[in-house]
């Protein structure tokens, strides 16, 4: 697969373990974060660790779309599917999330019409294909989506569709960002930055990282020599005292990122005064919502929606895995009562949930890896 | 370099939660959901958890424990290999065949990995009101022609019809008795033995991806087919060429990576796989990227995993390899000592992960 | 939810100039590249997609020199251990 597969070559990132491991000051620790959920993901995949020194820590931010999303707004969520005449269209991640009373996939084995598409635009094929019913779709993801959600509310508002509304869940990244680095708790040395929400706001938006908290950022691809390239990167930049922003996944990240994109968006959403993300507590000007001129495809508008605040379950600490206080096998449910079978949180149910990532594929003891498997001696 | 004190500190914590982790992953099965859901069917851990914890405790006897895919019984001196399968694959025609064709093979193959010779099958349907008689001339035509191929016999069967709206147009169960004649000591999973080598007989994910292709609601064209086809003769030719075979699966629900976890757990040893060693059509990958499904969790319907011991091999791929339907066949990785009951993989990119047992349903209503 | 894939672009609907056909590994979907109106890619070039939306155009010239670095280091790591050995052999 092209500009897949040149990207996961392992001699080339042996090459590059070894300039990492060369920039590492002995008795030095680093931590990293990669902010996006995706990066998790493909880290602990592809087993991307095996390639760095014991000395670089890879921290697991908030990146996670899925995982942000309040138990609350599940259950408004639910509350929505619920009426006779309402079927709820939704991507997959959010199936399993557990809200007060069961997920997507409960309420669909009760009978609830609720139906997995792979694009916003299937909910649409589905609203002209059953002009009795009405259509809600649950719109998740950070920038990266939000361009795809503004539209289909453009291509629904052009058909004249009168059966077809969104229940906004669109979040923001840089106050997710703002709030790891304003938190006492982390003493990172570096960003691995997102990778696909930067093709929609480029990279500008990331200087004030570099600038105000003197942190390097690196925008990376989603392959692992992608992120391998990254931490080298950073790694040099930390060597020599430096803290800029640099793209390394600059053949799909523009600078400047997606202006059309951006049009859209602030042509059918604004931002919301406030928004609570799950672990994180409210933040000011982090979410979107429906413009008023696109009311009529405002499932808020539409429907009663409870808005009940639901706190977290007491055993979950899904807030401090999503500032990378805690490693998911550091939270004390992890792999017990939470597991992706059973999750307690986000984190577990979302694909690109840390715990989720290391329950499915990290969970294993690195140190006991037989010699002829590894990689570099660690 | 060496390991401080603070991180060998932490070390010993995280295997500590990992053994915790394995405890509990050893504990009784329960099933804790008060409705059936499509997890259960999609041939994962759910599934497996039904079965155990309900149809294993209500109808525990030493044949069904075995869990194998058929059951191996005794009967007036002769051995017999018995198995049932039902299928509700939906759409029920598709690039590669039909559901006619998949009740047939289905069960042919769970014959054939029991050891036996698979001789004949009954065939039940379950028809809804309203299903085009053409389409079932077309389904049952399908299946005089796989039963041909694969020498079985239909000897018996049941029609039922539902009122429209009961069923998806048409449902079959088809069971299936064989004779065992593979003389060495009966093939399972729980016979693997570190070193034994983990053969694949050809490209895996072909059916699944066809039949999520075929469904029409994801606007996707590739040139991609079941892979759906009797593996007695492929079987036989395995079984003639060496004794080393200790345990043979077909790849259905849940795919490559179920079997490996089944290897693993039964037998209480490690499996470690290669990524660049499992064979995966170019097509295939390209429509589990698109839909971010892993191949390895993807039904097949033709395919054939072997555990041979190391020494046996060479001489098993060569005769699978003889075989048209093994042309591709490629060792896929090993079985080791330790961790026990975990599968590791090797990625393309050198990096090592595991592979776990499937949660929740990627494809559901594939066969 | 990050998932974006890279895809060639094959050819645009003739009635519909918002969707376009794009091969990934062979498999074809129609996706709606609205994203990109500003700056329209050609049957040819490769595109970003996500969720059924063309979100970016794949610069190849940024692809070739990301992968010519990658060869270089690659290159630069062989000469170090090509050197290695040899130094070893005295």
């Amino acid at each position: 697969m092209r500009f897949v597969d040149e990207f996961r070559d392992a001699d080339k990132a042996r090459a590059l373990s070894a300039k990492i491991a060369a920039l590492c000051e002995p008795g030095r620790q680093y931590k990293l974060m990669e902010v996006c959920g995706g990066h998790t993901h493909t880290i602990y995949k592809h087993g991307l660790e095996d390639y760095l020194p014991e000395s670089i820590t890879l921290v697991h931010g908030p990146g996670c779309p899925v995982c942000v999303i309040p138990m609350g707004r599940v259950d408004d969520a639910m509350h929505l599917a619920s009426a006779d005449d309402v079927i709820m269209t939704s991507f997959g991640d959010m199936m399993r999330v557990p809200g007060s009373h069961g997920s997507f996939f409960d309420a669909k084995a009760a009978g609830t019409d609720i139906r997995m598409v792979y694009s916003p635009l299937d909910s649409l094929k589905i609203a002209r294909q059953n002009p009795g019913k009405r259509v809600v779709f649950m719109a998740i993801g950070f920038e990266t989506t939000a361009p795809s959600t503004a539209m289909t509310v453009l291509r629904a508002a052009a058909e004249g569709l009168e059966n077809f509304s969104v229940f906004c869940n669109h979040v923001t990244i840089i106050p997710a960002i703002k709030a790891i680095l304003d938190s006492p708790d982390l003493r990172l040395d570096g960003f691995i930055g997102p990778g696909h929400v930067s093709t929609v706001i480029g990279c500008q938006p990331y200087e004030f990282i570099a600038r105000d908290y003197g942190k390097p950022v690196v925008t990376a691809g989603f392959e692992p020599l992608d992120i391998l390239q990254s931490i080298y990167m950073l790694m040099l930049q930390v060597s020599q005292g430096r803290s800029v922003v640099e793209n390394q996944y600059a053949r799909v990240v523009p600078w400047d990122g997606n202006p059309v994109a951006l049009r859209v968006i602030g042509q059918t959403m604004e931002l919301r005064p406030f928004f609570e993300w799950r672990g994180l507590g409210f933040i000011s000007q982090s979410a979107l919502r429906i413009k008023p001129e696109y009311q009529r495809f405002d499932a808020e508008v539409l429907f009663e929606v409870p808005g009940v605040r639901v706190a977290d379950p007491k055993a979950c600490q899904c807030g401090e895995v999503l500032k990378g206080v805690l490693k998911p096998w550091e939270c004390k449910v992890f792999g017990t009562a939470c597991t992706p079978e059973t999750p307690i949180g986000t984190c577990m149910v979302s694909p690109e949930g840390a715990c989720a990532a290391y329950y499915n594929y990290g969970r294993m003891n690195r140190h006991r890896v037989p010699e002829a498997l590894k990689v570099i001696s660690r | 370099m060496t390991v401080n004190r603070e991180q060998r500190v932490t070390v010993d914590r995280e295997q500590q939660v990992l053994d915790r982790i394995d405890r509990a992953r050893r504990r009784r099965p329960k099933v804790l959901e008060e409705r059936i859901t499509m997890s259960h069917g999609a041939g994962g851990k759910a599934t497996q958890t039904l079965i155990e914890a309900v149809f294993l405790d209500a109808f525990r006897n030493p044949q069904l424990e075995q869990l194998e895919d058929a059951a191996r019984l005794n009967v007036g001196g002769a051995r017999l290999a018995l198995t049932t399968d039902s299928y509700v694959v939906s759409p029920l025609f598709f690039p590669g065949g039909s559901i006619g064709d998949l009740a047939v093979n289905g069960t042919v193959n769970d014959l054939s990995v029991s050891g036996a010779i698979p001789l004949y099958l009954s065939a039940g349907f379950i028809l809804e009101e309203g299903f085009p008689v053409a389409d079932l001339i077309r389904i049952t035509g399908d299946m005089r022609e796989a039963a041909a191929a694969a020498g079985v016999r239909i000897v018996t069967g049941d029609t039922k019809v539902v009122e429209r709206g009961k069923a998806d147009g048409c449902y079959i169960n088809t069971a299936g008795v064989g004779l065992i004649t593979h003389d060495a000591a009966e093939l399972g999973v729980a016979n693997a033995r570190p070193g034994d080598a983990i053969i694949v007989s050809g490209p895996i994910g072909d059916h699944g991806i066809t039949i999520m292709l075929a469904r029409g609601e994801l606007d996707i064209e590739a040139d991609v087919e079941s892979d759906t086809a009797p593996l007695n003769g492929l079987v036989a030719s395995l079984l003639a060429a060496t004794d080393g075979v200790r345990a043979l699966r077909d790849a259905t629900r849940g795919g490559v990576a179920t079997i490996l976890n089944e290897i693993a757990k039964s037998a209480g040893v490690g499996v470690l796989a290669n990524e660049d060693d499992i064979p995966v059509r170019t097509e295939v990958r390209g429509a589990s990227e698109l839909l971010g499904i892993d191949p390895m969790y993807v039904a097949c319907e033709g395919r054939l995993v072997a555990v041979v011991a190391a020494e046996a091999a060479d001489k098993a791929l060569a005769a699978m390899r003889a075989h048209p339907l093994g042309q591709q066949a490629a060792i896929i990785g090993h079985v080791t000592p330790e961790p026990p009951g975990l599968v590791q993989l090797k990625t393309g990119f050198g990096g090592t992960r595991i592979v776990d047992i499937l949660v929740g349903d990627p494809l559901p209503r594939i066969c | 939810m990050c998932l974006g894939i890279p895809g060639e672009l094959i050819e645009y609907l003739p009635d519909r100039p918002d969707l376009a056909k794009v091969d990934v590994s062979g498999v074809k979907r129609v996706i709606n590249i609205g994203l990109l109106a500003d700056d329209l890619p050609q049957p040819g070039e490769w595109v970003l997609i996500h969720v059924g939306f063309a979100l970016s155009k794949i610069d190849e010239a940024e692809a070739a020199a990301a992968l010519a670095f990658l060869e270089g280091i690659g290159q630069a790591y062989d000469d170090e251990l090509a050197a290695l050995q040899e130094s070893r052999i005295e």
